[in-house]
């Protein structure tokens, strides 16, 4: 502060800031990518640790042996299934009454804002049934769910035949402390949303459901359950949630604790890297939470508990090509114990982190040391404010530095946006945050004037409005030059710019700190065309960038790079489609789970981006 | 729900250690009896009652209390126990009295844990014990069986022995049909010293969902987040044809702010306006809300009473040492008179069993039952109490710091200083020239 109240030496400061300000960007770009490529490695990650006393020091026993009776389950439950094409309702509900459970159902529909060809589903509706098993001696005010989400196919009938079998198991036992609730959700996610907002008696997506006629008090936590076959070799977890929400790391912790006593266990996809553990693949499996989480869809029905406060895994069998294999036994067993675990907590999971990135199932990283790979890209925008600043006061005083900018370099910006005239930005602020809404609003509303005028479909009328309206809004230079009539032309373009970057500096900054992942990702694509954008020097190379880093190509780079890691690369072509497809699970994602990606790219860095290609084509 | 089952209701019970006699008989002094009845689940309750007067030294073991047996009765899924002592007139005119000791247990044991699954059951089965003597002290020594038929055919079920007499009464509204074995009548256990009652179903129950009460009722909180949620209250009147007033009465901490003003109760899509309210609202600190209602439950419909309320952040001190675990709400208590299926019968007081003392019969037509809802666990905002001391550190540097600076630069006066310039020697000529008192260069 003593610095920055002496004006000679601030001014010294500034000098140094404007004169270096290019290779202190590029620094401090490459020191965030770096320190982001740096959390692979020991210093920064740590191993995990159990922070829960009532989970950590406590050792159970598991009992399980219905290994037999969950692939008898699992035949039944497929056969009926066939047999009725959906639920087969009756069956499970005789099924759960039979080894003891309280069962209910709950019937529910929901009609998609347009159809999902990813799912084949536009008019749906189900029916969620669930079974509580009561603890004795308890007043009902704690419970766990285990759940399996059932899709179209019948992929997930060993899941269902575990968690029957499982349910006989834990009836005949009398220890516990917190009723249990056995779910199986009807299209998978829809089923999981519309029993979770029954659940909490509150409808956030405009699901239609019947009441529920049971509950058994405060969710603690929850267990998601996938499994395609018999036999597995290893157990994957996923974590992240709706909007890039995590689980509290303790239950991750737990369901460690118990693959390394069964020797199963992975995190991050369908490879096994147990027995490799090296930097490369931490790197990779980073990477792959990092896009994961960025996407904000819910991996796994897991993801959906997450908004309730209710802290949840989906646990998912993957069966590759491993010698040794572990059948269903030593997966009820580890998840018997988890819930064992889980009914001795005495308070909701809260000990460890709820904010961090896993470059291993063994290894985290915690917010206070990945956050400054995100603090230096976001670093750079504060250095270009500050250079442009300097400039522009530069511009309108020449003798030098003046006192009034002592306040920040927000108030020193609207100073000399003074100087331009507001009346200038207005319009191509206006009209860029207008094309975002466009871009939110038009798809969706407009899919049946598309489809009455255009041979297409609904789902492609969607997504072809949607990239239509997006390069629509690369016209815009032009429209605003016929209503914006410039008097200084390069105060013109700095005044704008500086907005520009102001406003990707805070949407950013928000961005990190709730999902960092995505934060970070939008950084290192958007922040070097964002500071280099400006109407001379090569601008066709300017342009390119630009549009090489929209928030829509990142999305299509994202796709290839994600593909690239899961060691199945695409084609372009695929890649295209994979792209299109994406677009319309992300606008249905926030129809149907409230999923806010798709409104915060259209409505809020869309807008941004379009700023800095108005800044570009500035005259 | 678990709250609302009859079986809630039904058990009360008894105790104690060992059995109980009088070391001075007036015989009539010691009752002792025990009620067993399959519940509509599968589950049998079993009900303990030894009534005694109190007016020498228990001593001796014997008679029903040989099935008392902790490692049996706490492997059950309920269990209540409960001593009531009151004074009683020792004669018609009450020149003197006797204390009257009743101890009660009930325990209800689970089908699925106990009989492994299926619902038939014995004495042996459930307590690990069977029955050899009576308690020579007792002046009666019965055992009940409730082996009332759901269905209109009466050939479900059959017990073991058969039993020599049956009682037939009227328990909460319903009509039942007991099998009693009376343990001071010789012929029951001396032919084998050694009484093993066995229950069997003919037709194993269907595994339909077990009938349900006319009157049960359900808690719970709904919305997420830590700022406001609902307080959402069921109460289904199951009855065909019969609606029936009932009185609510609600306690819930001052921590949850209730909006009085969003209490909707609605009952098949209608608003359902309550005949009488009456509410004292919360003071913090010192006492809660308190909600009574008397609502009319339209016959065949589900009532859903909801209020608002607002989470309160409380002082860092007023937490529970678990303040993650949530606090507790205490349950809704519904009083209400319930229609009965049955006629009216007569009850000769003195000839009835023990247990119905339990269950008074006002009039045929309905019965008298107070319901507990399930207690609630609700979530306040809660700090993480492992940080204050970082928070404290860390903050105070920060307001030091930017007090510090702000201070300094809120008070100081800025005036750009010309820069020294000219060296040594004009420096020296400055000397020179204000010790001649001339203005320096």
């Amino acid at each position: 502060m003593g610095l920055l109240s002496d004006p000679v030496r601030r001014r010294a400061l500034a000098r140094l800031v404007l004169r270096l300000n290019a290779p202190l960007c590029v620094l401090s770009y490459v020191a965030g990518i770096a320190w982001f490529l740096a959390l692979v490695f020991p210093p920064l990650t740590q191993r995990t640790y159990m922070s829960e006393n009532a989970m950590g020091s406590t050792m159970v026993e598991e009992q399980f042996a219905g290994g037999d009776r969950a692939r008898a389950f699992a035949r039944d439950f497929a056969a009926h299934r066939k047999k009725s094409g959906a639920l087969p309702v009756a069956w499970l509900e005789r099924t759960m009454r039979s080894v003891g459970l309280e069962v209910y159902t709950q019937s529910f529909s929901r009609k998609l804002p347009f159809p999902d060809e990813t799912h084949e589903r536009y008019m749906v509706s189900g029916t969620n049934v669930y079974g509580i098993l009561r603890a004795p001696r308890a007043a009902s005010t704690e419970s766990l769910v285990l759940t399996v989400p059932c899709g179209s196919d019948s992929t997930n009938s060993q899941a269902v035949g575990l968690l029957l079998a499982l349910a006989a198991h834990f009836r005949g036992q009398i220890y516990w402390a917190k009723d249990i609730i056995f779910l199986v959700t009807e299209h998978d996610l829809l089923g999981t949303e519309a029993w979770l907002e029954a659940y909490h008696d509150v409808n956030v997506t405009g699901m239609q459901s019947s009441p529920l006629q049971g509950r058994a008090g405060a969710i603690q936590a929850a267990v998601a359950l996938e499994l395609s076959s018999d036999v597995v070799t290893s157990l994957d977890v996923a974590v992240e949630g709706l909007n890039g929400q995590l689980p509290n790391l303790d239950l991750l912790n737990l369901f460690q604790t118990f693959c390394q006593k069964g020797g199963t266990g992975s995190v991050g996809g369908p490879q096994d890297w147990t027995s490799l553990d090296g930097p490369l693949q931490g790197l990779q499996t980073l990477l792959l939470m990092v896009l994961r989480q960025a996407s904000g869809r819910p991996h796994g029905s897991h993801g959906l508990f997450l908004r309730y406060r209710v802290e949840a895994l989906t646990l998912r069998g993957i069966n590759s090509f491993r010698q040794y294999k572990y059948d269903l036994v030593a997966v009820g067993k580890a998840l018997e114990g988890m819930f064992r675990k889980l009914n001795h907590l005495l308070e909701r999971l809260h000990q460890s982190f709820f904010l961090y990135l896993l470059p291993a199932l063994s290894r985290f990283v915690s917010i206070g040391l990945y956050m400054p790979a995100a603090g230096f890209l976001l670093l750079v925008l504060g250095l270009k404010i500050s250079s442009l600043h300097e400039a522009e006061v530069g511009l309108e005083e020449p003798g030098g530095v003046g006192f009034q900018g002592l306040t920040g370099p927000i108030s020193k910006s609207l100073c000399a946006l003074q100087g331009v005239g507001l009346a200038s930005l207005v319009a191509p602020l206006l009209i860029s945050q207008a094309m975002g809404l466009a871009l939110y609003v038009l798809p969706v509303l407009g899919q049946h004037v598309a489809t009455q005028h255009f041979p297409v479909a609904e789902a492609e009328a969607v997504v072809l409005t949607l990239l239509a309206i997006y390069a629509a809004g690369l016209a815009l230079p032009h429209n605003t030059h016929r209503v914006v009539s410039t008097q200084a032309p390069d105060r013109g373009w700095m005044a704008l710019k500086l907005v520009a970057l102001i406003y990707l500096a805070l949407q950013l900054g928000c961005i990190a700190l709730t999902n960092f992942s995505l934060g970070f990702l939008l950084a290192t694509t958007m922040v070097p065309a964002a500071a280099l954008a400006k109407p001379h020097g090569p601008r066709t190379l300017y342009a390119a960038l630009l549009v090489l880093t929209s928030p829509a190509a990142t999305l299509l780079g994202s796709l290839f790079l994600w593909r690239e890691l899961q060691e199945a690369p695409l084609s372009l072509a695929e890649g295209w489609q994979l792209f299109l497809a994406a677009l319309a699970q992300g606008v249905l994602e926030h129809h149907t789970y409230g999923a806010l990606l798709f409104p915060l790219l259209s409505l809020g860095l869309y807008p941004c981006w379009l700023l800095f290609w108005n800044v570009l084509f500035w005259k | 729900m678990a709250a609302a089952m009859p079986l809630a209701l039904l058990v009360l019970l008894l105790l104690g250690p060992r059995g109980w006699c009088l070391a001075e008989p007036p015989r009539d002094s010691l009752r002792e009896e025990l009620v067993i009845t399959p519940l509509p689940s599968g589950d049998v309750a079993a009900t303990f009652q030894f009534r005694t007067r109190w007016d020498s030294e228990l001593q001796r073991e014997g008679g029903l209390s040989v099935l008392l047996k902790a490692d049996r009765l706490f492997h059950t899924s309920y269990h209540s126990q409960a001593v009531h002592i009151r004074p009683v007139c020792r004669n018609a005119r009450c020149t003197s009295i006797s204390w009257e000791l009743r101890q009660t247990l009930s325990v209800v044991f689970d089908a699925f844990i106990t009989g492994q699954g299926k619902k038939d059951w014995s004495l042996f089965r459930m307590f690990s014990r069977t029955l050899t003597e009576p308690c020579p002290l007792a002046s009666e020594s019965r055992v009940y069986v409730d082996i009332t038929t759901y269905n209109q055919d009466n050939e479900t079920l059959e017990v073991n022995p058969p039993p020599t007499t049956t009682y037939q009464d009227i328990i909460l509204g319903t009509r039942k049909t007991y099998a009693i074995y009376d343990l001071l009548d010789t012929a029951m256990i001396n032919k084998s010293r050694n009484l093993n009652i066995q229950l069997k179903w003919k037709r194993p129950p269907e595994n339909e969902a077990p009938p349900v009460p006319f009157l049960h009722a359900q808690r719970y909180v709904s919305g997420y987040g830590l700022q406001k949620g609902e307080l959402s209250t069921l109460l289904y009147n199951t009855h065909p044809y019969r609606a029936f007033p009932v009185l609510l009465l609600d306690t819930v901490p001052w921590y949850l702010r209730l909006y009085v003003h969003t209490l909707t109760i609605t009952s098949k899509g209608k608003e359902n306006k309550p005949s009488y309210i009456h509410y004292q609202p919360a003071q913090d600190r010192l006492q809660p809300h308190l909600l009574e209602m008397l609502i009319q439950l339209p016959a065949n419909s589900v009532t859903k009473v909801s209020i608002q309320f607002e989470r309160a952040l409380l002082k860092w001190t007023e937490y529970t040492p678990d303040p993650n675990h949530g606090f507790y709400v205490s349950p809704s208590v519904l009083s209400a008179l319930v229609p009965s299926v049955v006629a009216a019968k007569p009850v000769d007081w003195e000839e009835s069993p023990l247990f119905n003392s339990l269950f008074p019969v006002s009039d045929g037509s309905n019965y008298f039952v107070r319901l507990y809802t399930e207690p609630l666990l609700v979530n306040l905002p809660t700090p993480d109490f492992s940080m204050p001391y970082n928070v404290i550190c860390l903050t105070c540097t920060v307001v030091a710091v930017c007090y510090g600076s702000f201070y300094n630069l809120l008070t100081r006066t800025f005036h750009i200083e010309e820069p020294r310039t000219g060296g040594l020697a004009k420096r020296l000529a400055n000397l020179i020239r204000r010790a001649r008192g001339v203005p320096p260069l």
